[in-house]
């Protein structure tokens, strides 16, 4: 079996840590998220933060928004490799799902997170 | 309108540029005047990203930017001229009339040190800075346009 995918959130302040707070409150899941801030960084030094996030294992990166810095970094990153997919928009629904299905290549990972977020966004009648 | 905010920032195009400062400047377009995107279409694809339709993005070098700051200085949308660095800021200063400088963001490197939060400078840096506001150009630090723009004086 290959090894299970990492996901990393990858956000503006302290946003990241408090996704990962919550999934590992809801699931019990504790050592599937890394949460990696671009507090204080520049492009090169959030780069490097995630690089030693990933180290040498398949990875998605969970973006918070689809452009800016946490974006840049993190598709620079991935590009020309096959091992680490990146997915914007992150959120707590699409981390739960993640989490119990993390055996995905990280294409397809990515894809499926996609869809699992967006599927969580609606506008129930109130 | 014209050319509203001269911003230093080693992260160009990011949120508080295209949210913080875009939406109340009603910004029409943004130059991101960086040698390096200039010469990558990939590079420019990614910071286009970031920035909604509306938004017109122009990628310069300096040396077009140079040339080319009158004609968007002439330009009836409001636009953001984006730098990464002190000394292209500083050339784009040589040849014409800026009046305001905001550094937004400058972080840590080797060599720097923390003067704000968000402005970390060397020693020749921070020289760079006063030689430009010696020659009229009024230099302040304010990451966002809700904080308070921090004169040039209590950060260098």
């Amino acid at each position: 079996m290959s090894e299970p995918l990492r996901g990393v959130i990858v956000s503006h302040s302290a946003v990241a840590q408090a996704l990962v707070s919550a999934v590992a409150a809801i699931t019990g899941v504790s050592d599937a998220l890394i949460p990696v801030s671009n507090d204080g960084c520049d492009g090169g030094a959030l780069g490097a933060r995630l690089a030693t996030a990933i180290g040498d294992r398949p990875a998605l990166l969970f973006v918070d928004l689809p452009g800016g810095s946490c974006l840049t970094s993190s598709v620079r990153l991935a590009r020309g490799k096959t091992n680490v997919a990146v997915v914007t928009g992150v959120n707590l629904a699409m981390l739960l799902d993640f989490v119990f299905h993390r055996d995905l290549p990280p294409a397809e990972a990515a894809r499926r997170a996609a869809e699992a977020g967006a599927r969580a966004i609606r506008t129930p009648a109130a | 309108m014209s050319i509203v905010l001269y911003r230093i920032d080693d992260r160009l195009i990011h949120g508080q540029v295209v949210v913080g400062w875009g939406q109340p400047l009603r910004a029409g377009f943004i130059v991101l005047v960086d040698d390096m995107v200039r010469a990558s279409e990939w590079e420019q694809d990614l910071y286009r990203m970031g920035v909604p339709s509306h938004i017109e993005v122009v990628f310069a070098s300096t040396a077009e930017a140079a040339q080319r700051l009158p004609e968007w200085e002439a330009d009836p949308r409001t636009g953001i001229v984006l730098a990464g660095t002190i000394s292209t800021m500083a050339a784009l200063c040589a040849d014409h009339r800026v009046k305001r400088i905001n550094v937004g963001g400058l972080h840590h490197q080797p060599g720097r040190s923390e003067r704000l939060r968000y402005v970390y400078l060397s020693d020749s840096e921070a020289e760079q800075l006063r030689q430009l506001a010696a020659r009229g150009i009024e230099i302040t630090a304010q990451d966002v346009p809700t904080a308070p723009a921090v004169p040039l004086t209590e950060f260098t």
